[in-house]
């Protein structure tokens, strides 16, 4: 418990820098929420531009701005989004769960299923079920997400009509109780798959070369002088043990998910963060950026958290402190 | 003659093709009766191994296999026998111990758990019954306080405790047949001792026919009742342990056991009176975890080495003995600078080096070379056995291609072809990638050689060719050396003399003649008491 309260305080330097540097990248980028503004409205003064910086804050000097922020951030007020018109919180909060599904799903699906394929291909080294599973990861490792994603739709939605194409839930049916979650999980199924694919390849050969590396070790012959079966070596002696580096880097590639989410919640229309991330990008909505940036930051620090404490449990040689 | 276990008849085991030898072991015949000690002896590559773990039915396969011959146990022949069968065998009635207990413990299961499962596997008990059992073994090795050794993990435990597990585990289900490869080779000789004591014991009381392989002629002459020797996957000679040991037939053993480093101190000879190497009150400590914001407590600290004085005389040879953990590396390392020291000094000729920084030391590191333990981590795999002999030289400002020269000189002086120094170091054998690193080490004219257990990794007729080099080389060079080991009997055979090291500090100094002879602490009486086959080296350099 006291690591758990000692690494969280370690996590806020660490997130406040990440806010200060992210300020700064995001205000080296040319032109402000206003250019955008004036630019879509076709008929802006100079004057009617500096009135409107001038109520956004954005005539401050930088540092100034910077503190402005600082201080907000402190007291847990994002700002306020122009572009959407909504308070940052709500708009963040509101995406977020639809992003938080499409990861948890995502990771579930690629990590359960690339340590099931990679232990099979393991146990069933150079059989065709082996060549049959490692080619499957070589191909879905090498395939672009959008081009999975858009053949995906093609295929189960166009063609079969087994999935819906685009969106979260279907709106106009006001679905509500568990019918509402069947039609979410109905439109999970493909965004899911598509961001799943690339992770799970990546997690069916480390998995699958963890084994064999595990298989080699010398306490893998003392269970067999042992005179255990087969398959307790395989499943309590060396999948334990292959799991490790597993996990290491699911934990690592979360914050990875994230930036691969903004394409194929583009490219299925889920209402997520990614989406609104890439069209506040373009619409100079810094604070809105901002806002995301800091909240991947702190999910990033929160699962490295989370992964250490699993690794804790899977490993004991890792001591906590 | 107690009853016969094991018979294994004109056994061979296939290598790979493609591999240098056809067979890694060809035509092996040997017994094992009831409560009998058999030892295999040979060098690395000899099949010892192999020929054990046969009759486990544990060979490398497919690419390892038991080609013609037969294993009978108890009238089975186990290279027959269905998978079920060799699985019911494995563990209740033949059983084994390791060489590294660290690596053949499973590191994420407890102890308790690893043993557990022999019962589980092999004989029908409650779970309780099974929890009890297991306490039982555990003070049956005299592991202290069973209770807590139950639900620790591998890494928790010393190597010496780990073997006892081991053995726990192996012994659990009381074996006809217990097979132990090279059990304490890993070990600090004193915890040797102990578990030898441990395995006799354990087989008076179960009768057990002890299958033991070793390279130390020293451990078979403690607990062999018949000697096997092996050589490239054959048989050379058998006999009771008597007939081996002091009257060898075979060429083969005869080498073997004339390569052994004698348990009789070198003749003392006139020392110098020019100190060139001298440390006084030498310390360093490892501290570990850093604090963030006064959060984290400061961790364990380990006083590795503590206010170490020893000399060196010019031409002397100062052996630095001790165990795994007594200092004796850090010590080393603090010398040659690979490392601070915290505090105390270092004087090289009357120069305090201990404090300076990298750049004024530059001028004194020609001075002093080391000669690493493993010959082969510590050559860069990437460069040609030239460049690394004399990368040194003309970093010091050596012309290239007189340092080639000189190269090719120490080359031959090391007993190497002229054409290895074309070579890269993977295609040396282990004695031989020594020599190259004894070569480097000597590229640099150095006045102090320093050789962090330099043949502790070799066989031991390598081993009697590479101290026999640094002798010749100390005398032809006029060098002086500090020789760090944990064995004895080389320490017994190379040095002048030898300071016994124990947590971090220098217990006894004293010409080596003399401290072999009249030990005065505690603990290196003990550490002599403890080498093994002590008594046989004694009647052999009595007769």
């Amino acid at each position: 418990m006291k690591y758990v309260v000692k690494r969280l305080v370690q996590g806020v330097p660490i997130i406040l820098a990440i806010v200060v540097i992210n300020f700064f990248l995001l205000n080296m980028a040319e032109g402000d929420a206003v250019d955008v503004l004036a630019g879509e409205a076709g008929s802006a003064t100079p004057e009617y531009m500096a009135e409107l910086r001038k109520k956004f804050g954005l005539d401050q000097p930088l540092p100034v701005q910077l503190m402005v922020y600082l201080k907000n951030v402190v007291t847990l007020d994002l700002g306020y989004s122009f572009r959407h018109d909504m308070p940052v919180n709500e708009l963040i909060f509101d995406r977020f769960s639809a992003t938080a599904l499409l990861m948890t799903s995502t990771i579930i699906l690629a990590v359960g299923f690339g340590i099931l394929l990679g232990l099979l291909a393991a146990m069933r080294l150079n059989t065709w079920k082996d060549a049959v599973i490692t080619v499957f990861a070589l191909i879905t490792y090498a395939t672009p997400l959008f081009w999975v994603g858009l053949m995906m739709i093609v295929v189960f939605s166009l063609q079969l009509g087994w999935f819906p194409t685009s969106g979260m839930e279907n709106v106009a049916a006001f679905y509500e109780g568990w019918d509402r979650v069947v039609d979410i999980a109905h439109h999970l199924v493909l965004p899911t798959i598509t961001l799943s694919l690339f992770y799970l390849a990546l997690y069916t050969r480390m998995m699958r070369a963890s084994m064999l590396e595990q298989y080699g070790q010398d306490y893998v012959v003392t269970a067999r002088a042992k005179g255990l079966t087969e398959r307790r070596i395989t499943f309590v002696h060396v999948l334990r043990n292959a799991l490790l580096p597993v996990v290491t880097m699911a934990g690592v590639q979360v914050g990875a998910l994230i930036g691969g989410s903004v394409i194929v919640e583009s490219v299925f229309a889920w209402p997520g963060l990614g989406m609104l991330a890439f069209e506040s990008l373009f619409a100079r909505d810094l604070n809105l950026l901002l806002g995301i940036f800091l909240l991947s930051s702190i999910l990033v620090v929160a699962v490295n958290l989370i992964v250490d404490i699993i690794y804790c449990f899977l490993d004991p040689r890792i001591e906590v402190n | 003659m107690k009853n016969l276990l094991l018979s294994i008849d004109d056994l061979s085991i296939l290598l790979p093709e493609g591999s240098d030898r056809d067979y890694a072991v060809q035509g092996a015949s040997l017994q094992l009766h009831a409560g009998e000690t058999v030892c295999i002896v040979g060098e690395s590559g000899s099949g010892k191994s192999l020929t054990a773990r046969a009759v486990m039915g544990l060979l490398p396969a497919p690419h390892v296999r038991v080609g013609s011959g037969a294993i009978n146990f108890n009238g089975e022949d186990v290279t027959k026998v269905s998978a079920e069968r060799l699985r019911g065998i494995r563990g209740s009635e033949i059983s084994m111990i390791f060489q590294e207990p660290m690596t053949a413990l499973n590191p994420v299961m407890s102890i308790g758990d690893q043993v557990d499962e022999i019962f589980r596997y092999h004989v029908s008990m409650s779970k309780k019954e099974r929890a009890e059992k297991a306490i039982q073994l555990m003070e049956d090795v005299n592991l202290p306080d069973p209770h807590q050794i139950i639900n620790a993990y591998p890494h928790e435990l010393s190597g010496g405790q780990r073997q006892r597990a081991m053995i726990a585990m192996a012994l659990a289900l009381g074996p006809k047949i217990l097979i132990a490869d090279e059990p304490t080779t890993a070990l600090d000789v004193t915890t040797q001792a102990q578990i030898l004591d441990l395995i006799k014991n354990m087989q008076k009381r179960l009768d057990t026919g002890v299958l033991f392989i070793t390279h130390d002629f020293g451990v078979v002459a403690d607990i062999a009742d018949r000697v096997v020797v092996m050589q490239e996957g054959k048989i050379v000679e058998t006999g009771t342990a008597k007939q081996v040991l002091n009257k060898p037939q075979h060429p083969y053993t005869k080498s073997l056991i004339a390569a052994i480093p004698k348990l009789n101190p070198r003749k003392a000879r006139k020392r110098s009176d020019d100190i060139v190497l001298k440390t006084d009150e030498v310390s360093k400590s490892f501290g570990s975890g850093i604090s963030f914001f006064g959060l984290g407590k400061t961790g364990r600290e380990v006083k590795a080495v503590r206010e170490v004085n020893v000399e060196l005389r010019k031409g002397e040879t100062l052996g630095i003995v001790g165990e795994s953990g007594s200092g004796k590396s850090t010590l080393a390392r603090c010398i040659i600078k690979l490392m601070e020291s915290d505090q105390g000094q270092i004087e090289l000729d009357g120069v305090d080096i201990s404090k300076l920084n990298r750049n004024n030391m530059r001028a004194y590191r020609n001075r002093i070379q080391m000669v690493f333990q493993d010959p082969f981590a510590s050559l860069n795999p990437r460069s040609r056995v030239g460049d690394i002999i004399s990368q040194g030289p003309i970093l010091q400002g050596v012309d290239k291609d007189e340092a080639h020269a000189n190269t090719r000189e120490l080359l031959d002086i090391v007993g190497l072809d002229n054409k290895s120094f074309d070579r890269f170091p993977h295609e040396f054998s282990g004695g031989q990638r020594q020599r190259i690193g004894i070569a480097r080490a000597l590229a640099l004219k150095p006045d102090i050689l320093v050789a962090d257990e330099p043949v502790s990794a070799l066989d031991v007729s390598i081993q009697a060719q590479i101290l026999e080099l640094l002798d010749k080389i100390r005398k032809q060079m006029d060098l002086s050396m500090l020789f760090i080991t944990h064995d004895l009997r080389v320490a017994a055979q190379v040095c002048d003399q030898v300071a016994v090291m124990q947590y971090g500090k220098v217990i006894e100094v004293g010409p080596t003649a003399k401290l072999f002879a009249n030990p005065k602490h505690e603990y290196t009486k003990a550490l002599l008491a403890a080498i093994p086959g002590k008594d046989w080296h004694f009647s052999k350099v009595n007769s």
